[in-house]
């Protein structure tokens, strides 16, 4: 019986943040630092991942997703509850665990400049005593995989963004971890890419069935993709573990729509105030406004056209759409996940419109 | 892997980086060896003119040599784990199987590679522009004092490393604060018997005067605050001292680092 690839019980983590430090003549009030400043990252979190899962963790930023991650790679130490990975505590054991570990951190800039691609990729090997003749069949293999072969003798500060971003996710893999921690992997990276590191990722799980991979994404598509079983996070709390499946089933209960309208309009901020209507979130582009509706029963559509027409709405287009992992996120969260300029509500509209 | 197959394997990993820059950074022979060798040609003129023993410019040159490698320990060193933080490589090794002390050494090691040929320059130009006898009582003295002088040196290094970790800019501060007392402290450019006694026996306390101390009284024949084998007697010991306590530090502020998230960059 293997024990779980990552088990977490009521883990959480709190940062204190530092008090400025006062000089005996510094004259600004005192008061702004003596109140207690805490921030709650991770609040109560229990998750079970099992062997050769590929589990996603989603939420939006600040949601607590990588500081799971970085108490799981042993980086931080919980403030309560307990972590394990591969059946050992991640305090009490974090020596055990970081031979069977990997992390890879979208958008980080590890590495060393004055070294090309394939050195730095070596270095990282050596720290896990990985043979230098192993070590490199790795490399080469690798490099073709995310397209970086050719830049293989190139120093890595002459790299762009991404193609450093490539050379992250080899070194994830080079030490052939028995779990493996992505942290939003295919940030920045061209649709290509992307692509070819998903299909990469799903080989990687096949050719061993004991391998565990924990994701974290802000792509839904490639959660629903990828992930056998998603968390969806949101301020520090777990709100939803499942299938990505069974998580969509959960909002099937609302029939979906999905209208496209002229820039504009203005009546789809009121429209919460419509009954039967159970949510709305609309994406404000600068060509057109994407509103999407989850309404209580499938006749409601009517009022909500004739609604949006009224108030001097122009509908492009109408559809009936099956609900994705980001309606199951919004349902959820109530917000979109990647949507700065969205607005959305439950059943009750915000004043004065988004 | 045994435990010290890792160590050693991770150790020379780090330490291809520091030499692969000596060989690719083409700045080094201009910033670290031409600069220092007109400072010190400031002194050697100074000495010259005041026609003072010619050992008196030998004590200069050995001097400039010596402090490379007490810049290097200071910035190459101490400074390392800030940067590495910064750069992000801090995390990938703390969750690596290798030891943090691995790290350590194999930036030692690089460091002291480097410095070594940037020093060796130093004194070949010193010794040849400002014809500096060179007549020690005995070369192999000569390489252990040398030998000790790095290991208390570097050892020292580590343990600053340590507090760099956590203290991050305060360390940075506070070793911006030491640096020209101990470049006074150390007798970079004077011999330290000017000192009153009890003031050179404080500044002994720095392993960069024992050790210059040392080296001068044999390359140069000398008198110098202590014996020889007194002074090589406590480098030794300083250099197991700074060594034990680098590598306790270093658990204790690992751990400290772990609990107050001070590891990774993201929440400083």
């Amino acid at each position: 019986m293997h024990p779980p690839a990552i088990r977490t019980h009521r883990l959480t983590r709190t940062y204190r943040k530092a008090r400025p430090r006062r000089w005996p003549w510094s004259r600004s009030p005192a008061s702004a630092d003596t109140a207690e400043r805490e921030f709650i990252a991770l609040k109560d979190v229990t998750l079970e991942v099992q062997p050769g899962e590929l589990f996603g963790l989603l939420g939006p930023n600040g949601a607590g997703k990588t500081t799971l991650i970085k108490i799981l790679t042993t980086l931080l130490a919980p403030t309560s509850g307990t972590a394990e990975v591969d059946g050992l505590d991640v305090v009490q054991h974090a020596q055990a665990i970081r031979p069977r570990i990997n992390m890879v951190s979208g958008g980080e800039s590890s590495g060393y400049g004055i070294l090309n691609v394939r050195e730095n990729l070596w270095l990282f090997a050596r720290i896990y005593g990985v043979p230098t003749a192993v070590a490199y069949e790795r490399i080469e293999r690798l490099l073709a995989v995310v397209g970086l072969t050719e830049k293989a003798s190139s120093r890595i500060s002459y790299l762009s963004t991404g193609q450093r971003q490539k050379m992250n996710f080899c070194r994830g893999f080079i030490t052939d971890p028995k779990i493996l921690f992505l942290d939003e992997p295919t940030l920045g990276l061209d649709v290509t890419s992307a692509r070819a590191i998903r299909a990469f990722l799903r080989q990687w799980m096949q050719e061993k069935p004991q391998r565990t991979l924990l994701l974290t994404t802000h792509y839904m598509a490639e959660a629903e993709e990828l992930c056998d079983r998603v968390a969806i996070i949101d301020q520090g709390c777990v709100l939803a573990c499942d299938t990505p499946a069974n998580l969509k089933r959960q909002v099937q209960k609302y029939p979906l729509y999905e209208l496209r309208l002229a820039p504009g309009t203005n009546g789809w901020s009121t429209l919460g105030q419509l009954s039967g209507v159970h949510q709305a979130t609309a994406t404000t582009t600068p060509t057109t406004v994407e509103l999407k509706v989850a309404l209580v029963e499938e006749s409601v559509i009517g009022a909500v056209v004739q609604h949006l027409v009224t108030t001097g709405g122009h509908i492009l287009s109408l559809k009936k759409v099956e609900p994705t992992l980001e309606d199951v996120f919004i349902e959820l969260v109530g917000h979109g996940l990647n949507d700065d300029t969205a607005a959305s509500w439950n059943q009750a509209p915000p004043s004065g419109g988004p | 892997m045994s435990s010290l197959r890792l160590f050693l394997t991770a150790a020379l990993a780090r330490t291809y980086p520091r030499v692969a820059w000596l060989f690719r950074s083409n700045s080094w022979m201009i910033q670290e060896t031409v600069l220092p060798v007109l400072a010190v040609a400031a002194f050697a003129y100074a000495y010259q003119a005041m026609h003072a023993p010619p050992a008196y410019t030998g004590l200069v040159v050995l001097g400039a040599a010596m402090t490379t490698f007490w810049l290097n320990v200071l910035w190459g060193m101490g400074a390392q784990l800030y940067w590495e933080r910064d750069n992000g490589n801090l995390e990938l090794y703390v969750m690596s199987p290798a030891p943090l002390m691995a790290i350590l050494t194999g930036m030692a090691l690089g460091g002291m590679t480097t410095t070594l040929v940037r020093a060796s320059a130093i004194t070949l130009a010193g010794v040849w522009l400002f014809e500096v006898p060179i007549q020690p009582s005995s070369w192999w003295l000569l390489a252990l004092a040398f030998v000790l002088t790095l290991a208390a040196l570097y050892g020292l290094g580590m343990l600053l490393a340590s507090l760099f970790l956590v203290w991050g800019r305060g360390a940075w501060h506070w070793v911006s604060l030491l640096q020209e007392p101990v470049y006074l402290l150390s007798g970079t450019n004077f011999p330290l018997t000017v000192f009153p006694r009890l003031l050179a026996v404080v500044a002994s306390v720095i392993p960069l005067t024992l050790g210059m101390d040392a080296m001068r009284q044999v390359l140069f024949r000398m008198p110098g605050v202590f014996a020889v084998a007194i002074e090589l007697s406590v480098l030794a010991a300083l250099a197991v001292v700074f060594f034990v306590a680098a590598r306790g530090a270093l658990r204790y502020l690992e751990r400290r680092a772990r609990e107050e998230g001070k590891l990774s960059v993201r929440w400083q």
